[in-house]
């Protein structure tokens, strides 16, 4: 199996070797950084091209990379809004205005400290990963209301203020989604989640809780204030919501932090529900085979599925009214995990499913 | 029966999984774009774009300075002075459209008795600076000459419904 003790070595070479493991931690997180930046970018290219198609147009097709027309555009857009000048409003409180976008940005980005990309392949195995999830998605939403107050615009306050309500109301119903994920597994840490899924792909969590996972998945678009849930953006309505006054890379960052939770969501979602880098094959297959062991491809795999469903519901679907949205979270979608919380508990109790032998 | 019905379509979310549906449908469709400067569309013969004035094979200038064009047009934007040329006949000496006020209705080529305004298929033009807007007679008349033979197709094309 491949490993990091080649580079770990090299480092300490370099320099001493008791700074060689921080040193190998920062290599690996930098990788991750570029990694999931990387994965945005072409996602935003994913999203315009994905819509356009739904919609029968052909989506960006200009800017060629490696004679792929349109995919290039994503480098396009950096460069563009590198160039822009970032415009602070004159009555902003300018020290939020330039610290919102980070304080969307590094709670999106932190998460991923806890997420396992493969078996052991973690850089914090903490057994507090769940609460640490709820935890730095709740901090995320800061950053948004404190850019749409610090905006001192009414459009930028208004967003501000509906992503508030919303998201207060959308967490509850994700968090006791999350709790029947941790009732199945008996466990908070992320990779034991994982691992009490084993099998294929029916033992996997979205079999025995799916109405979880469907509230999970419809709270998590939410969430990351996307189509039909964009209120706190609402183009058409309130300009772009809590961000109206960003320009040029202050902009970006919000736009990146936005895709990172995206892609976030869909991760948590392939975690919780579908056995994060468990193979859907596992058990079909000879176990010496590689398509059956968990592995970084399946967990890759697997993400994309919810990545393109975000983008296929913001194909479809109007926006949500703001007490439409309220309605479907306070009485539709708590209401639906409650049920399944206790259905899930009596099946527990009686060693009913396919937890039997678990406390 | 039917309150329970809808409740539980409500419930399975059917009608969401309905417009999912049509936008998966939509993914896998022939797109309807044009890759404008690649790929046109097809014009028709009598499109309406820039105006030219027409010279007759010998050379000698269609426009008699009759000025129907002028009166005819709604927006206003021919305007037209007469005099007499060096071989006695009528002719414009001055003979301005202002691409600005026109509206391109097609008026002033229905006007015309002896054919010279016309306007042609071209519909990629610009203007750069001011007054550029106004297509004065001889850049009417370079545009005649550079594009005659399409114009002469055309009219033949649409002779019949005239």
């Amino acid at each position: 199996m491949w490993t990091w003790e080649p580079l770990r070595q090299w480092l300490a070479g370099l320099i001493t070797s008791y700074w060689a493991d921080p040193a190998l931690t920062a290599v690996q997180i930098l990788m991750v950084m570029i990694g999931l930046i990387l994965v945005m970018a072409f996602y935003t290219l994913a999203e315009r091209k994905v819509i356009g198609w739904m919609q029968s147009r052909r989506g960006p097709n200009r800017v060629n990379l490696f004679w792929v027309p349109g995919l290039g555009q994503p480098f396009a857009d950096v460069v563009k809004l590198l160039f822009k000048e970032i415009l602070i409003p004159a009555d902003a409180n300018k020290v939020l205005f330039r610290v919102a976008p980070f304080l969307t940005l590094v709670p999106a980005l932190a998460i991923w400290a806890v997420i396992p990309f493969a078996p052991q392949r973690v850089f914090a195995n903490v057994d507090a990963g769940l609460l640490y999830i709820l935890a730095m998605t709740s901090l995320g939403v800061y950053g948004v209301i404190l850019a749409g107050w610090a905006a001192n615009s009414k459009y930028a306050f208004l967003g501000a203020m509906r992503s508030a309500a919303q998201i207060v109301a959308y967490e509850i119903a994700m968090g006791f989604a999350m709790v029947g994920v941790l009732m199945a597994a008996g466990s908070l840490n992320i990779g034991k989640i994982i691992a009490a899924q084993h099998g294929g792909f029916l033992s996997w969590n979205w079999f025995w809780l799916f109405p979880l996972l469907v509230v999970y998945y419809i709270s998590g678009v939410a969430e990351t204030n996307r189509a039909p849930f964009d209120v706190a953006e609402g183009e058409s309505e309130i300009v772009a919501g809590f961000h109206v006054d960003y320009s040029g890379m202050a902009f970006a960052l919000f736009f990146i932090a936005e895709y990172v939770n995206m892609i976030l969501i869909s991760a948590l979602t392939v975690i919780f529900f579908f056995g994060g880098w468990l193979s859907p094959l596992d058990g079909y297959l000879p176990a010496s085979s590689w398509l059956a062991a968990p592995s970084f491809f399946w967990f890759g795999l697997k993400t994309l599925v919810p990545m393109f469903g975000f983008l296929w519901l913001r194909a479809t679907f109007p926006r949500y009214r703001y007490d439409q949205i309220m309605r479907l979270g306070w009485k539709a979608l708590i209401p639906v995990t409650l049920v399944w919380l206790f259905v899930e508990g009596v099946l527990l109790y009686f060693h009913l499913g396919p937890w039997k032998g678990h406390p | 029966m039917q309150g329970i019905r809808s409740f539980i379509k409500t419930f399975l979310l059917w009608e969401l999984l309905q417009g999912l549906w049509v936008t998966m449908k939509n993914l896998f469709r022939p797109k309807s774009t044009i890759n404008y400067p690649e790929e046109k569309t097809p014009q028709s013969p009598r499109f309406r774009g820039l105006h030219a004035l027409r010279r007759y094979p010998n050379g000698e200038e269609r426009c008699i300075a009759c000025k129907l064009c002028e009166a005819v047009c709604p927006a206003l934007a021919i305007t037209i002075e007469s005099g007499v040329a060096e071989d006695g006949t009528r002719r414009t000496t001055r003979y301005d459209i202002d691409l600005f006020k026109c509206i391109y209705c097609g008026f002033c080529e229905e006007a015309c008795p002896v054919d010279a305004i016309v306007e042609t298929r071209v519909l990629e033009y610009h203007m750069e600076h001011r007054g550029e807007n106004i297509m004065s007679k001889d850049k009417l008349l370079a545009v005649g000459e550079r594009f005659e033979s399409v114009i002469a197709a055309d009219r033949t094309a649409d002779a019949r419904y005239r």
